[in-house]
């Protein structure tokens, strides 16, 4: 008799998109604007990630010429609550994988 | 030069130099962003276009993920632009604010430049002193005016 086969076990398939949720970091952008004055740019990244000025005013003028500069990165939940706090203080700010 | 209206006081709070015009102005259109933040009950967020800067996309060219953070976010946010209009109201009169007041006007004026400058559709080129024929004109002019508070705020609050 012989040992009776294992029975078919379902298995989910490991979601693409979860595996690379979990090996890429994230990256924060903010957006230039033509509404947002270059002061209060600088100020807001200031006190929301603690930077100099001089560092606030270079990622500021980044955006400003640029057009975008990266601000943040990290887990998509830390991401998610910096994009949150600088669409609190009315900055246009996206994420996405750190490609 | 023109004096600064906002400005940092040895005790660490702030005096706030403007005129009663200029007091009756802020205590106007802080109801009219409370009116129209009322009536955005969509965590989609399309209700009202000039709103759109208040609640921007966290992820553009993600459908699904934006979906799930506006319906995750958009209460809270619109609640603390409200707070920070109620704080405008209650203090519009008042000639020293303690920071935290200050960190809300500063809030409240940014986001009514966010929706008038969206409503003007202005650009880095836009020129606030327009013809005096121009309908836009006035309005443009309190948007000007609401720039030039904020940059004194911002000023005060980094002495």
């Amino acid at each position: 008799m012989s040992a009776p086969s294992p029975a078919p076990v379902e298995v989910d398939e490991p979601d693409l998109d979860e595996v690379t949720d979990i090996d890429t970091p994230w990256i924060v952008l903010v957006w230039n604007d033509p509404i947002n004055l270059m002061s209060y740019v600088t100020f807001v990244l200031q006190k929301l990630f603690g930077y100099s000025r001089d560092k606030a005013t270079k990622l500021m003028l980044d955006v400003h010429h640029k057009g975008r500069a990266v601000v943040a990165n990290g887990s998509r939940e830390k991401c998610e609550l910096d994009v949150f706090r600088l669409h609190e203080h009315g900055l246009w700010a996206t994420m996405q994988h750190d490609r | 030069m023109l004096r600064r209206p906002i400005r940092r006081t040895r005790k660490g709070d702030f005096e706030v130099r403007i005129s009663a015009e200029e007091r009756r102005l802020l205590a106007s259109l802080v109801p009219q962003l409370r009116a129209a933040l009322e009536a955005d009950d969509d965590p989609g967020g399309a209700t009202d276009p000039s709103l759109r800067r208040l609640f921007p996309a966290a992820y553009p060219d993600d459908e699904v993920r934006d979906r799930e953070y506006r319906s995750m976010v958009h209460d809270d946010l619109r609640a603390r632009r409200q707070a920070a209009l109620d704080t405008v109201e209650a203090s519009v009169d008042a000639t020293r604010l303690d920071e935290e007041t200050l960190l809300a006007w500063m809030g409240a004026v940014n986001d009514l430049r966010l929706v008038l400058g969206t409503r003007l559709d202005v650009s880095e080129e836009t020129d606030l002193v327009a013809d005096g024929d121009d309908p836009d004109a006035p309005a443009l002019a309190v948007y000007g005016y609401l720039g030039y508070l904020l940059e004194s705020m911002v000023a005060a609050l980094s002495d």
